[in-house]
């Protein structure tokens, strides 16, 4: 990367120098993460039941089927633990930057994760832990995710808060369903709810930006009125003719040849159904366009600095509609998504908290597109993982619940402070009126 | 309508910018120019009624039928379209205020019976509307209601459930553990906010998840579930610590009413009476005033948030000791955390105005139960009613402008909490 980080182009107020990590948040940093690594040794390491940890690498229809990973599972844990609790030591003597914390803190969640997995897998012995399946669930659930905090980052890097996914969503489930049932046709649920999406946008955009409503009210509001009509609509028509309203059935995964016979990943990520991958081209789109075009650095400018933006001749609100409105459209696909793309069919409250958890990746992901996505693939995985041990066991059983519970916990210490700062556009949220 | 409404407004601006004058004129003025804000809200509500007509004309079957032919013959639509809306609007009215039909029947239950469900209905709103009108006089925004509801209700419902108290004693005991429950779900994102500047909405948003699946686990485990039951649902709170019902036990309207307007009593006392009301008023109004003035911006977060939690826990305890079911469910909020919030803002975040916002809200609640058995309108239609208000209220020159009506400042909720570094 030899171009200017992306991030500094437009920084009008922030310090721009920092002189190392301080002390007292490098030792926080570093007991947490050696924290992390006891309980790898003591709880994971220690508690797991005699004998392997066996994991299957071959997915259901793989082309070449791998022999299953069998590892000693208490080692392997105290090893992976010991790793952990000495980086964690590393950092709170020595420090590591800011740039090589952030991989460090990724390497120690990995080895967590695997620690935790080996004990977790000893819980059924002979009864191997499906790595594909898990990993593929995990993409299934993000999926959404991702669509929902990237319509996120659309809406509140140009300075709109966007606290409507959830309405969004379900605008675009219904859509999705109610489309593609009535026209027999998928393409035309998709675009159903990409359209119910962006009018959901559209809502959000006119009386955020025309009106000056207080936009955390309004996301409120705008979710509240989602909730209220795509009920009714499933009372008043879904309900009573499912086969006419609300069977749209759903998309079938595409192979990628040769791509898709890649042992483990393969079928993950290239035999998948069109919305995934559509949102592999939104991702790569929005990370690219919003940092390296023009329309990318406008847009931050209205979201940092309206004023001055509107000084060089930037169409302030124009920009802002565009961009809350193309927001609502990427949210209403991932609202098609849980009806067409997966389950086939609309039920009530169908997003269930979804748009939330997407508004939490947002946050979590710092408003940057990678990191909200990496936010919403963790969330994702949680999701997977409490459904797969809910099924398969653990030791000591886990309640499901407090795995769910960990993506919002994880925001809850983000926002917190614990995890570095965590810094909204400058002018998030606040109207701007010209003159 | 329109000319009725132009008249007065236009007539108080002109008093208005010219300051107003002292003594009975200047009341008279000022209680037009809330007749002002009371306009706008009935045209919103009338806004609102509009778009919950359109809504039922195009889920009723016999208007899709006769809109097929629309052309062919008009009257056809247009009398399936005016029958659907108002045996609609009707059954509403009836389930909510007044059925003519009870009359004939001749006794006093059946014909208090709708304003009875509608009182009952609005108990839980108006606390969690205060919850959410008093955060919001001090600058916070707390959408954390469920959470809060639902962390009181747990609490009071254990309290309720695994506890032996005498009579009077237990019911106050299952209040006292909701209202801690409340506070102290709202305290955590006070606490944060005060401590590392995180912004309330975000927290109180985890905390309401955080808050469900704790409850959703708890009503897995051993203690707190039912015994010799699979279903997600706890003991029942013994009698002893159910809320009394005010009007007999066949009319449901309960004592959480009267908690209900207690707390809107205390509520007003608090924010116009004391010196704390007026501490969370002055960092509402402007913190960085607030803070030159000598107070302490951060424990008034801590203090409203405490305070605002408790409101919210004691309508978990309106919910769990006087609700139609006295065991908890995963359904404990119904939805009242999230429509508290609209209760407050139609409220305009004043204790009266929340009270009657809660009773509106709650009449909607309980005529839209009749209006579904009757017409078969789904109940969600409410919640649309609702969202819809709300909106117009919050953007009033929509209104003006769609009722043509000057442009007048004020009528408005008033502009909160900015970004999410505000």
């Amino acid at each position: 990367m030899t171009t200017i980080a992306p991030e500094e182009e437009l920084v009008v107020i922030r310090p721009v120098v920092a002189l190392g990590v301080p002390l007292r948040s490098r030792l926080i940093a570093g007991i947490t993460v050696v924290v992390a690594g006891l309980v790898c040794v003591l709880a994971w390491g220690l508690g797991a039941n005699p004998g392997s940890a066996d994991f299957s690498l071959t997915a259901a229809g793989d082309t070449f089927a791998i022999p299953d990973l069998k590892l000693p599972a208490a080692g392997t844990a105290i090893v992976l633990g010991v790793i952990v609790i000495a980086l964690g030591l590393f950092h709170a003597v020595r420090g590591f930057s800011k740039r090589q914390m952030r991989w460090v803190l990724l390497v120690v969640l990995l080895l967590f994760v695997i620690a935790f997995l080996c004990w977790a897998s000893t819980g059924s012995p002979g009864n191997p832990l499906n790595i594909p399946g898990l990993l593929q669930n995990t993409l299934l659930l993000a999926t959404p995710l991702i669509l929902g905090a990237l319509a996120g980052i659309l809406c509140e890097r140009t300075g709109v808060i966007n606290v409507a996914i959830e309405g969004q969503f379900l605008a675009g489930a219904f859509a999705g369903a109610l489309g593609a049932s009535v026209a027999h046709s998928l393409g035309v649920g998709v675009i159903s709810g990409m359209v119910a999406g962006g009018l959901m946008g559209a809502l959000l955009a006119v009386f955020a930006i025309k009106y000056v409503v207080n936009q955390v009210v309004l996301g409120v509001v705008i979710n509240a009125f989602a909730l209220g009509i795509t009920g009714f609509g499933y009372d008043a028509l879904m309900q009573s003719d499912p086969s006419a309203y609300n069977e749209p059935g759903f998309f079938a995964p595409i192979r990628i040849p040769v791509l898709a016979d890649i042992p483990v990943i393969g079928q993950l990520f290239f035999n998948v159904n069109i919305i995934v991958y559509m949102t592999y081209i939104l991702i790569i789109v929005i990370d690219v366009a919003l940092f390296r075009t023009r329309w990318g650095l406008r847009t931050r400018a209205v979201g940092e600095h309206p004023k001055a933006a509107d000084t060089v001749g930037i169409k302030v609100l124009r920009t802002r509609y565009r961009n809350v409105i193309m927001g609502g459209v990427v949210a209403g696909l991932g609202g098609a998504f849980l009806t067409i793309g997966a389950i086939g069919g609309f039920t009530k409250d169908i997003s269930s908290g979804k748009g939330f958890i997407a508004l939490a990746a947002v946050i979590f992901g710092k408003w940057s597109p990678r990191g909200a996505i990496g936010a919403a693939l963790l969330f994702g995985f949680a999701d997977a993982l409490q459904s797969l041990l809910s099924v398969a066991g653990t030791p000591v059983p886990i309640p499901s619940n407090f795995l769910l519970m960990l993506p919002y916990l994880a925001t809850l210490f983000a926002v917190a402070g614990l995890v570095g700062r965590v810094q909204a556009p400058a002018a998030d949220g606040e109207p701007y009126v010209k003159g | 309508m329109t000319t009725e409404v132009t008249g007065p407004p236009s007539n108080v601006e002109d008093g208005d910018t010219g300051g107003s004058p002292p003594g009975a004129l200047g009341r008279a003025v000022r209680a037009v120019r809330d007749g002002n804000t009371l306009v706008i809200t009935l045209l919103a509500f009338v806004c609102a009624i509009v778009v919950g007509a359109v809504l039922i004309v195009i889920a009723d079957e016999d208007t899709r039928t006769a809109a097929g032919y629309f052309f062919a013959y008009p009257p056809d639509m247009l009398g399936a379209a005016w029958n659907a809306v108002s045996s609609g609007y009707a059954a509403l009215f009836e389930g909510s205020v007044f059925n003519p039909d009870s009359l004939t029947a001749g006794s006093t239950i059946a014909v208090l019976g709708p304003i009875s469900d509608t009182l009952f209905n609005a108990a839980p709103l108006i606390l969690g509307g205060l919850a959410v009108g008093l955060a919001f006089r001090a600058g916070l925004f707390n959408i954390g209601g469920q959470g809060q509801l639902i962390a009181g209700a747990i609490c009071a419902g254990y309290v309720g459930f695994a506890w032996d108290l005498p009579v009077v004693l237990h019911l106050l005991a299952a209040l006292v553990a909701g209202v801690i429950g409340g506070a102290v779900w709202g305290g955590i994102a006070g606490w944060l906010k005060a401590r590392t500047g995180a912004h309330e909405v975000i927290s109180t948003i985890m905390l309401n998840y955080v808050a469900l699946y704790l409850l959703f686990y708890l009503l897995s485990v051993g203690g707190f579930q039912a015994e010799n039951s699979n279903q997600a649902i706890s003991r029942p709170v013994e009698e002893n610590a159910r809320l009394p019902h005010l009007l007999g036990s066949s009319l449901s309207v309960n004592a959480s009413l009267i908690l209900a307007l207690l707390a809107a009593l205390g509520c007003w006392w608090l924010l116009t009476r004391s010196t704390l009301g007026f501490r969370l008023r002055a960092v509402g109004a402007n913190q960085f005033a607030a803070r030159t003035a000598g107070m302490s911006v951060p424990s008034s977060y801590i203090t409203v948030m405490l305070l605002s939690g408790a409101l919210s826990g004691l309508a978990g305890c309106a919910q769990i000791l006087g609700g139609n079911n006295p065991a908890l469910t995963g359904d404990v909020d119904a939805n009242i955390g999230f429509d508290a919030i609209t209760v407050a803002l139609l409220g305009r975040a004043s204790p009266g105005g929340t009270v009657l916002a809660g009773i509106l809200f709650g009449g909607l609640r309980a005529g839209a139960v009749k209006m579904q058995s009757d017409t078969g309108i789904p109940t969600e239609i409410v919640q649309v009613i609702q969202s819809v208000i709300v909106l117009f209220i919050a953007a009033p020159s929509l209104i003006r402008a769609i009722f043509r009506l000057r442009e007048t400042r004020g009528g408005g909720v008033t502009t909160l909490a900015k970004g999410w570094n505000g």
